[in-house]
């Protein structure tokens, strides 16, 4: 094998060894950690840092995915795809099994992310999982900033900001009691660009909903949604073929896709760079660049 | 290629702040559109013409019900030259444990200071804190020029006063830099002003991209926490075993003998492996895992360090604690210690010196240590530790003190640090100049 020139690190080069180190300090210090995996961008580029920090061995822990039963198909089939490329066990907690037995009610807006917490809990606390990995980032939103990377959770998957602990240097304190858990967010110091950047440099594979396509969507809020099964459309809401993309993935009856021509890598960044880069006192509440922004600050999944 | 900057700020809210970090993020158009589209909307209701840029920063209404304002916020932001990580801390209330936690990763901090009012006791008391914890740059923003009609010799006789008391902390020539802004107006934090033709020096914003990195300790010993084992038997990978952790400080390279610590056996380094392919040497920094000529018993917690220069396992130490605990320290208080990979059972002994926030001076033989008192103690532990001193390696030379009952923090530890020296005036402290430095 040839050996590599050692080249200085730069930004990319220290958030990856940065998550590195929090895989391995959280695979050193609990019994049952699990990774939250929606098939995603930033769950996909998670499990790509924690197949990096384990390698040539595989990854220590299993896989979660919350199913609200509203993804598109794409994501699931790369969702499956992934899990079997690196040989991961997949736990599912599925939102509509708990429709389907009472446990749950369908609400009227039909919104399933909502319905998500009780399932993730209890898949929590079945499988006696103590850490939880999450792809969360601190520039998400304001209130995010100060999340810890470290975050404890009681018994009730509640955060008590009253609780959260300093996180001094590197030394993460994952200490907790039976029941508790930590949810761990080994992406906390990335922001949106670097997560794209990175997959760009590491040729990570995402669901193709994340490029532009054409999609057989309807308006709804203000937001391009996939016609389907699930999610509509309404009598009022007219079918439209648009080239659109995704910039997030969740339940399809309120994720909207966004109208991009952003086809490739390069394009989604130049697009992500764009709508970051917005106009100095632009009020553009109603138009492409700030629809995007609105969709980024968009909770993935679960968090 | 763009590198990372890790800075922390301090100062009050009355300071600007908010405004200048919020100026900042502005500025660089870190800003996604619909915040700025609150922000806009919330300044027009307030009656401004200008936007009020604190209001990117400043706490939400329902954070401030959770109680959790008074706490470190990290922001983010970019120019093509580098990325910054910047972590908000909050002035007043608590400012110890805000300025310790975001210190403690810190390549450089910025200190507010308001033009009308010049070097506080507080901005002495966060300096002070910042060499404590080891920031090696410190930017004293003089802010809020404007009001002070652009005088130069009121920002000369603010930046000589603060030069002064960093030198004092230990601070050498060149790593202090004080630049006069005003972040409301805009000046000096990214476009150089026009109001101030007598600063011939960088805006802020230049500085923050152009200062040195502090260059990753080469030339210091080399240090490896193994995080852990990694073992595995495929084909490619026959009885594969190696050992994780990220480079502490200095640079390892293959063919060097090594010893592995607190047990003292010796060894060489085969290979340096990442999933990218193996390295001929990794320096302070670097994620890798090592593989090693003999098989010896290493598990996560040991220490890997250079041969020529490897610390000593210690099971007593003396120590400088910042108490980040509501619980008091007590001394001959059980607790945990958690060094690198390693916890460990330990007890924290006698007080011998409690820093007084307040008067800038020490106090000899306190009965306790309270929430955001800094104080000198001795240390015991269960198992020998190989620790360095935290003036010689921030990474190697710090612990967490750990309640062993809830598992909370209860304090930053810093081996073998001294208290914060300062200048005082010893009419308002109870032991006078002297006791203001404390030795080991």
């Amino acid at each position: 094998m040839s050996i590599l020139e050692t080249k200085p690190l730069d930004a990319l080069d220290r958030l990856e060894s940065e998550a590195v180190h929090i895989f391995r300090e959280v695979a050193g210090e609990f019994d049952r950690p699990v990774i939250l995996f929606s098939g995603g961008k930033d769950s996909t580029v998670l499990l790509h840092l924690a197949v990096k920090a384990f390698w040539p061995a595989p990854v220590p822990f299993p896989l979660l995915h919350v199913d609200t039963g509203h993804n598109l198909d794409e994501v699931i089939a790369f969702r499956d795809r992934t899990v079997e490329r690196y040989g991961l066990r997949l736990v599912v907690a599925s939102v509509q099994d708990y429709i389907d037995d009472g446990r749950l009610a369908e609400r009227p807006d039909g919104t399933r992310n909502p319905l998500q917490t009780v399932p993730l809990l209890d898949a929590i606390t079945e499988n006696k999982f103590d850490a939880v990995f999450g792809g969360g980032r601190r520039d998400e939103e304001r209130a995010r900033a100060k999340e810890r990377i470290f975050s404890l959770r009681n018994s009730f998957g509640q955060w008590d900001p009253r609780r959260q602990r300093p996180e001094l240097w590197n030394l993460y304190n994952g200490r907790h009691r039976a029941g508790e858990h930590v949810r761990v967010f080994p992406l906390s110091n990335w922001t949106e660009l670097d997560v794209w950047r990175y997959i760009q440099r590491e040729r990570i594979d995402l669901p193709s909903i994340y490029f532009a396509h054409r999609r057989e969507v309807f308006q709804r809020d203000g937001m391009w949604l996939t016609a389907g099964p699930w999610f509509g459309p309404r009598a009022n809401e007219p079918v439209q073929e648009l080239t659109v993309r995704y910039r997030t993935v969740g339940d399809g009856s309120c994720t909207g896709a966004v109208l991009s021509e952003a086809a490739d890598l390069d394009q989604v960044i130049a697009e992500v760079s764009a709508s970051r880069l917005t106009e100095r006192g632009a009020t553009r509440a109603d138009d492409r660049l700030s629809e995007a922004a609105m969709e980024d600050r968009k909770r993935e999944g679960y968090f | 290629m763009t590198d990372l900057l890790r800075l922390a700020t301090a100062g009050s809210v009355d300071d600007g702040k908010s405004t200048l970090v919020g100026r900042l993020l502005y500025d660089t158009k870190s800003v996604l559109a619909d915040t700025l589209d609150a922000v806009h909307r919330a300044s027009v209701d307030k009656g401004l013409s200008t936007p009020d840029l604190s209001l990117l920063v400043d706490g939400l209404r329902s954070e401030r019900e959770q109680g959790i304002t008074i706490d470190v916020a990290y922001r983010y932001f970019a120019t093509p030259k580098r990325s910054f990580v910047l972590a908000d801390t909050p002035g007043h209330v608590q400012y110890t444990r805000n300025t310790v936690t975001g210190a403690s990763t810190a390549q450089l901090a910025v200190l507010l200071v308001d033009a009308r009012k010049g070097v506080l006791e507080q901005t002495r008391r966060h300096a002070a804190v910042l060499a404590l914890l080891g920031v090696p740059r410190l930017v004293l923003a003089v802010n809020k020029v404007d009001l002070v009609g652009y005088d130069e010799e009121t920002f000369e006789v603010i930046a000589k006063e603060f030069t002064d008391h960093a030198t004092a902390l230990g601070y050498p020539i060149g790593s202090v830099l004080s630049i006069p802004v005003s972040a409301l107006v805009g000046d000096n934090v990214v476009e150089r002003s026009a109001h101030t033709p007598w600063y011939g020096g960088p805006t802020l914003l230049e500085h923050l991209e152009t200062v040195p990195v502090e260059p990753d300790p080469h030339h210091t010993p080399f240090r490896f926490p193994v995080q852990y084992v990694i073992r595995t038997n495929t084909a490619e990978h026959t009885d594969y075993r190696g050992y994780a952790g990220q480079v502490a400080a200095g640079t390892v390279r293959t063919g060097e003998e090594i010893v592995v610590l607190p047990a003292g056996l010796r060894t060489t380094v085969t290979r340096i492996d990442t999933p990218d392919g193996e390295l001929a040497e990794a320096e302070a920094g670097r994620s890798v895992t090592l593989v090693l000529a003999d098989e010896i018993d290493i598990s996560r917690g040991d220490l890997i360090a250079g041969v020529a220069d490897a610390p000593v396992a210690v099971d007593e130490f003396e120590a400088t604690v910042a108490w980040l605990s509501d619980k008091p320290l007590r001394p001959g208080a059980r607790v945990l210690v958690k060094h690198g990979a390693r916890t460990v059972p330990a007890i924290v002994g006698e007080l011998s010196a409690r820093f007084d926030e307040q008067k800038l001076a020490s106090v000899a033989n306190p009965d306790t240590l309270a929430l955001n008192e800094i104080g000198r103690v001795q240390v015991r532990t269960a198992e020998p530790l190989p620790v360095d001193d935290y003036a010689a390696n921030r990474r190697t030379g710090a612990f967490l003190v750990i309640d062993a009952a809830d598992g909370s923090t209860l304090a930053a530890g810093l081996v073998g640090a001294g208290l914060p020296a300062l200048e005082t005036d010893p009419s308002c402290t109870s032991g006078g100049k002297a006791a203001a430095t404390p030795g080991p």
